[in-house]
């Protein structure tokens, strides 16, 4: 074991500080700006409209990298929360410009004559904002407590999240007098905001709106993650016991950051459903939620611009794999697993930190969210666990 | 109404029974190793197209091989089983000890790949892969034998692989642009394929009028029972199964008494995958064969390690029984009938004909487990000691 670790001098000058974060938010907005200004130009509406859902994707990974990157919490269930968020902005656009008294489409199929009660509330546009937002995080917060509560953590945890995910795609899937079952819930030919949610300024609306979310998440994860709270997530992640032996209470974070999460996954949801035009029980699919978890291990974990790097790239890589060659992608999705684990287990961001070090930091103006002492440490809490697993 | 519920319990214990012979093997290699294996439900697959292979086979020899292919398939789907997990956890598994998280996102990613290649599986990849593994494995030796392994291993065993990947490739993808049609044909179709039970388990045992038992699910009580005496026997009086015991309860302490523990993993794994072989074979019997076999089972097999804990085996048992029963009493219908002539209980019989699906009835299951862990977190028979996590 390192006796002497090279710890870096922690605390930076705040002048210092603060003219990194000055540089870390314009650029960002640099890339915003292109992806919202540019990128119009380049692509084509189809392929504009691929982007935004991948960047919309690219959301989900953040939320998933700020519990499995940073608190080691894998969830193989966030399909449940993506779901949620598009099922409550679906619902809303069924009945947006519905002329009064009656029904979706849909109910009719069923012999359903009234609304059920739940659907109530999704008249208003407020609400169903909120209700994007909210209903992710409370479902994810009732279920972090009931199993945090009881220090049920790892393995478990994650396949405690895989059958949630399997009970709400049934759930789904089977109530077609609730909510239409296996055949979701349409979006393109409903009007929003005076317009057709499947047009084109729509699209560009939505897209737009993508971007911008992602920006907004990319910063609200990046100062959930920078203080102490993020510290505490990554002590969580490193050794719980010794946290809980220090006074603090890990369950309660860890209720906290996966309803946080659960949150930003239903936003990503409700945009991708928009630019989709379908949300369906499909979404609820185990592989759809397991892959979310192999983007943000491509791009790297415990840092947040690898989520969204890796939740665009494997997109990409597989529109263009199936578009080619469909056979082959299940096969590079299998091997993708195995060589992120076995070989690559930093991401591509951590790769390329490995080979170019120092400099990167430099580059970017600022401090990388996982400084190399934290990377020394979680060497030396890996080798840890691997003897306390021996002791077992 | 005696004879309802008697049928619901049978129906109950046979789903019980399928539930049992799918999750011993994980529990069995959770036990030991701290590892659920995503995979399983794809080893499941594996076995029941080795009972598929085999059934044509004796299709082909007809009379007598007919009826009782079954038993040339049960071992045979063992060993097919047992081998890709044996490979599996000495190529992948065995270098992600002590990483849980990433064991299961390599197990999923085995498991992608198994479900692509039984579609895609022609004689030009089966060719290919016989080739990149004879190059592999030969290339390998020969370098081991003939060099200085230790200081060429690092670059060694990744610039082999691909070389021999590459080399397998171009000649699958030469065969499979020269040959002809017949050649090339997928073996499996992507479509679900069937598998008829020999004659004799057709039909039921039928009990008084109402009564019948199908041979099919008796036949799997059967199994599942001489499986779990086999397990049983073998972990409690054989040399392995002390060994896997030992390793089990104190990794350490086992590798300084000199028990080769890492011979005692991959045997683990392997027998963990053989029954999962087993348990495809089995359920071949109760339904049709595709690539997406394993999934319909899995997750419920997941929960009942969960339920049951890691400590013995008695807790998989009584996790499988009950959440089957349970399942099965809910999902038929048949507590909501029960419940229907008392008056006094609509809203419970309401509730519970709500439920009254086998999709539904998962979700109230579902419900159910969440609230037993709060009573009993580390499922129903905890390991117990100093050597547990608080």
């Amino acid at each position: 074991m390192a006796v002497d670790l090279p710890i870096q001098p922690r605390r930076t000058s705040k002048a210092l500080r603060q003219k990194r974060l000055l540089i870390e938010a314009g650029i960002v907005v640099a890339i915003a700006l292109v992806l919202i200004l540019v990128m119009p130009l380049v692509l084509t509406g189809f392929r504009l409209g691929l982007l935004g859902r991948f960047l919309s994707l690219a959301i989900v990974a953040l939320g998933i990298d700020l519990i499995w990157g940073f608190t080691g919490l894998l969830s193989l269930g966030h399909g449940i929360f993506f779901a949620l968020g598009g099922y409550a902005f679906a619902m809303y656009l069924q009945l947006t410009e519905l002329p009064a008294g009656q029904l979706p489409e849909f109910f009719s199929l069923y012999g359903v004559s009234s609304l059920p009660w739940f659907w109530q509330p999704f008249y208003s546009l407020p609400f169903t904002l909120l209700a994007m937002v909210a209903i992710p995080a409370i479902v994810a917060g009732l279920f972090g407590y009931l199993v945090f509560r009881n220090r049920i953590r790892g393995v478990y945890f994650s396949i405690l999240t895989q059958a949630a995910l399997v009970v709400f795609f049934n759930f789904f899937n089977g109530q077609q007098k609730l909510i239409n079952g296996t055949n979701g819930l349409k979006t393109a030919t409903s009007v929003f905001l005076g317009q057709q949610v499947g047009g084109p300024e729509m699209r560009y609306f939505f897209y737009v709106a993508t971007v911008i979310a992602l920006a907004l998440m990319y910063a609200l994860c990046r100062w959930l993650t920078s203080g102490r709270f993020g510290r505490m997530l990554v002590a969580i992640r490193d050794d719980e016991n010794r946290v809980r032996f220090s006074g603090y209470n890990p369950a309660s974070f860890k209720v906290l950051v996966f309803a946080v999460s659960g949150a930003i996954a239903g936003i990503a949801g409700a945009l991708y459903t928009v630019q989709s035009g379908i949300i369906s029980p499909q979404a609820m699919d185990i592989g759809f939620s397991i892959e979310m978890v192999i983007w943000v291990a491509v791009g790297g974990r415990a840092t947040l611009i690898g989520a969204i790097l890796g939740a665009v790239l494997v997109n990409i890589a597989r529109t263009m794999l199936s578009e080619r060659f469909p056979d082959v992608w299940l096969f590079f999705q299998g091997a993708l697993f195995l060589l992120v684990v076995t070989a690559l287990p930093d991401g591509i961001v951590g790769w390329v930190r490995s080979r170019f070090g120092d400099r990167l930091p430099a580059l970017f103006g600022g401090p990388s969210a996982v400084p190399a002492y934290v990377a020394e440490m979680e060497l030396e809490a890996e080798s840890y666990r691997e003897k306390e697993l021996a002791d077992q | 109404m005696i004879e309802g519920l008697i049928a619901g319990l049978f129906d109950g214990i046979s789903i019980g029974a399928v539930l049992l012979i799918v999750a011993l093997g994980l529990a069995i290699v959770f036990g030991l190793m701290g590892v659920i294996n995503l995979a399983h439900g794809e080893l499941m697959m594996l076995g029941a197209y080795t009972t598929y292979v085999v059934q044509n086979g004796a299709k082909g020899l007809g009379g007598w091989a007919v009826e009782s292919y079954i038993f040339v398939a049960l071992p045979l789907a063992f060993l097919v089983a047992a081998l890709v997990g044996l490979l599996m956890e000495r190529s992948v598994i065995r270098h992600l000890y002590g990483r849980p998280l990433e064991t299961l996102l390599a197990t999923w990613g085995v498991s992608l790949i198994l479900r692509q290649f039984v579609r895609s599986v022609n004689s030009p990849m089966a060719i290919g892969l016989v080739i990149f593994a004879a190059l592999f494995v030969v290339g390998l030796w020969v370098l081991r034998r003939y060099t200085d392994w230790e200081r060429i291993r690092s670059w060694a065993n990744p610039v082999f692989f691909l070389l021999s990947f590459a080399i397998a490739a171009l000649a699958g993808f030469i065969l499979q642009s020269s040959g002809s049609a017949q050649f090339t044909r997928a073996w499996f179709s992507a479509r679900n394929v069937d598998v008829t039970p020999p004659s004799w388990l057709r039909g039921g045992l039928a009990l008084g009028t109402v009564l019948q038992f199908p041979y099919a699910r008796l036949f799997i009580i059967v199994l599942t029972v001489l499986c779990l005496v086999g397990i049983y026997w073998f972990l409690q009086k054989s040399v392995w199964g002390l060994r896997i015991r030992s390793v089990t309860q104190n990794r350490s302490m086992s590798a300084c008494l000199g028990i080769p523990t890492e011979r005692v993993d991959a045997l683990t794994f392997a027998l963990g995958s053989g029954l999962a072989g087993i348990a495809g074979c089995a359920v071949t019997l109760l339904g049709s064969v595709g690539p997406n076999l394993g999934g319909n089972y899995i997750v419920d097999a997941f929960m009942v390690v969960v339920v049951g804990g890691v400590g013995k085996l008695v807790g998989s048992i009584v996790a499988a029984m009950v959440i089957g029963i349970i399942t099965y009493l809910v999902g038929s219908g048949t507590l909501a009938l029960v419940l229907s002539p008392f008056a006094a209980l609509q809203p419970v019989t309401d509730f519970f004909t709500f439920f009254a699906t086998t999709s539904m009835a998962k979700v109230m299951v579902f419900a159910l487990i969440i609230a037993f862990l709060q009573v009993r977190p580390a499922g129903m028979f905890p390991q117990k000691g100093r050597s547990v996590e608080v």
